[in-house]
């Protein structure tokens, strides 16, 4: 190939990476730049997971605050427990003997959606954009809730984002992430949140979950919406997969069938055969 | 003995209604004996039908050996197309060229196809507008306006220009399809093409792609937006699979390789050091 067709070459456009080759193969990294950094130059060693995830995302160092903050969430959404939606998607794969990759997959198509997922993040995340930290516009959002005329793939919203519609009230690991978060840089967003959170609560008829914690945080990083989504559903795998492998292990017979937890409300009944 | 499902809206209360207690007319598996899907039982009710005809009874409750002619017909016409350069497809032929298995490379393609510039938003948007845009024809709303405000309103109007090329290759021999088993002529594909005939008088100059096409077609049988959305989940996986196994057939890593001079770097220019002054 000559140098005229390389140029020609279709490529990736990326501000995020840089690469040079190995001399003796053209296929091959021998420096990788995040951001300008040499990652196994330089990085390594010296940059924590949760460092390196931000410069991904954002294309800059997080100061020492942004970075326990984004650390204190992963470490509170990192397992849901097994109980979860998405985690019981990734049991589901364990306990068939799925491949661990499905048990994933499993995990983050469970927990896309709208209740407790991914997508209640970037939903809740659009909330924050709109309403910032007035009061006013939140009580006016959670009661005259966007509708598109368009249809969506998505399900409409059936709750206001970032509230349990199944809670009761704040559950104590909420508020305990919460008050953790305000702790570390008392960020502006986080603070009015666990100042209105009852006032919040008593309009959305709903407790505060994870996942508006999640946004509100997320928000007062600078995430994007659609950085956010991606994030809540990446940060949640570590549960998934661990549940999922020890699932593996224990069998299909010692996970929930829910036997007699099925009523079919029109069945026909036994066919009779006339052979 | 059924428990009773209380109407409660909200709060612990309604998870407690629920709890072991999944009451459905959708359907069961009777271990060891038998199954039954909306009401009739598979074995004996619904072993002749053709694969489709189940496909599409499991999906709407709906029995009609023509709509699922009609939907095999668009599956093969619209959206098969085994050219591994198709996002959706290409994610499959990258599994087959990292040797990832079949079922994860089609489930990863199938999960891909719900895309915004191709694929299940298009489809589900097109035929959402063509009920829209009818509903406010039958108001007395001129076409023009409707479809300006939809423009005004999201930029693009579903089903009308397509990425890559502007004719679509598929709107004939999927009329003629239609045509062959008697369909093609209702109201919803005669709007369908109506809206194609505002956009190439405009400046826009869009023709029609197969999504409205489609749409057209399975409006004019009484289908519902969600309806074609659940009908066309599966329908890109016969281009997907062929994708998949032409890669499998190749070396390992065969399949489009980049060098890295195929990365074209537009982030900052200087060289940094992790914890210096950055």
């Amino acid at each position: 190939m000559t140098d005229t067709t390389e140029k020609a070459a279709e490529q990736i456009t990326t501000k995020i990476w840089r690469e040079e080759a190995e001399p003796d193969n053209p296929f091959v990294a021998a420096k990788s730049y995040c951001a300008g950094f040499d990652v196994y130059g330089d990085l390594l060693g010296k940059i924590s997971l949760v460092e390196y995830l931000w410069l991904l995302f954002k294309l800059e160092p997080p100061s020492t605050s942004q970075t326990r903050m984004l650390e204190g969430l992963a470490v509170a959404l990192a397992n849901p427990g097994p109980r979860d939606h998405s985690v019981r998607g990734a049991m589901n794969a364990g306990v068939g003997g799925s491949t661990r990759a499905s048990a994933l997959i499993a995990a983050i198509s469970v927990g896309a959606g709208n209740l407790g997922g991914a997508r209640e993040v970037f939903t809740a995340m659009q909330y924050w954009q709109q309403c910032g930290l007035n009061l006013e516009s939140w009580i006016d959002i959670i009661h005259n809730p966007p509708h598109e005329e368009r249809t969506d793939v998505w399900p409409e919203m059936e709750h206001t984002p970032g509230f349990d519609p199944n809670g009761a009230s704040c559950p104590t690991p909420v508020k305990q992430l919460l008050d953790h978060l305000v702790g570390i840089g008392h960020s502006e967003a986080l603070v009015w949140l666990q100042t209105h959170r009852p006032t919040l609560e008593q309009n959305t008829g709903s407790p505060l979950a994870f996942s508006g914690v999640a946004a509100a945080t997320l928000f007062a990083l600078g995430f994007e919406p659609e950085q956010a989504e991606i994030l809540f559903l990446l940060l949640r795998l570590p549960g998934a997969a661990a549940h999922a492998i020890e699932q593996e292990k224990m069998g299909w017979s010692r996970y929930p069938f829910f036997s007699d937890g099925l009523t079919l409300t029109n069945d026909p009944g036994p066919v009779t055969h006339n052979d | 003995m059924t428990k009773k499902i209380i109407n409660i809206e909200s709060g612990p209360e309604r998870l407690k209604s629920f709890e072991d207690n999944w009451q459905t007319e959708m359907g069961a598996w009777f271990p060891g004996e038998r199954v039954v899907l909306r009401g009739k039982d598979v074995f004996t009710e619904l072993s002749q039908c053709s694969w489709m005809e189940y496909f599409i009874y499991g999906l709407t409750g709906k029995t009609s050996t023509k709509l699922a002619r009609l939907v095999e017909g668009i599956w093969l016409i619209s959206t098969s197309f085994p050219d591994p350069r198709l996002w959706n497809n290409r994610v499959a032929a990258l599994a087959g060229t990292c040797r990832s298995t079949g079922v994860l490379a089609t489930a990863a393609g199938v999960g891909v196809s719900e895309a915004t510039i191709y694929g299940l938003k298009p489809i589900k948007g097109s035929i959402d507008f063509l009920y829209r845009a009818t509903k406010k024809l039958e108001e007395g709303k001129p076409l023009e306006k409707i479809i300006r405000n939809e423009l005004k309103t999201y930029r693009t109007v579903y089903g009308y220009g397509r990425p890559l090329t502007s004719a679509d290759e598929r709107v004939k021999p999927l009329m003629d399809f239609a045509d062959s088993i008697g369909m093609g002529d209702g109201p919803y594909t005669k709007l369908a093409f109506e809206i194609e005939k505002w956009f190439k008088a405009s400046r826009l100059k869009y023709q029609i792609n197969i999504a409205a096409v489609a749409a057209g077609l399975l409006a004019d049988c009484g289908v519902l937006p969600e309806e074609e959305y659940y009908y066309a989940t599966l329908s890109f996986v016969g281009g997907i699979y062929p994708c998949y196994i032409d890669s499998l057939d190749k070396p390992e890593g065969a399949f489009m390789p980049l060098n890295t001079k195929r990365i074209r770097y537009v982030g900052t220019n200087e060289t940094r050091s992790w914890g210096s002054k950055q």
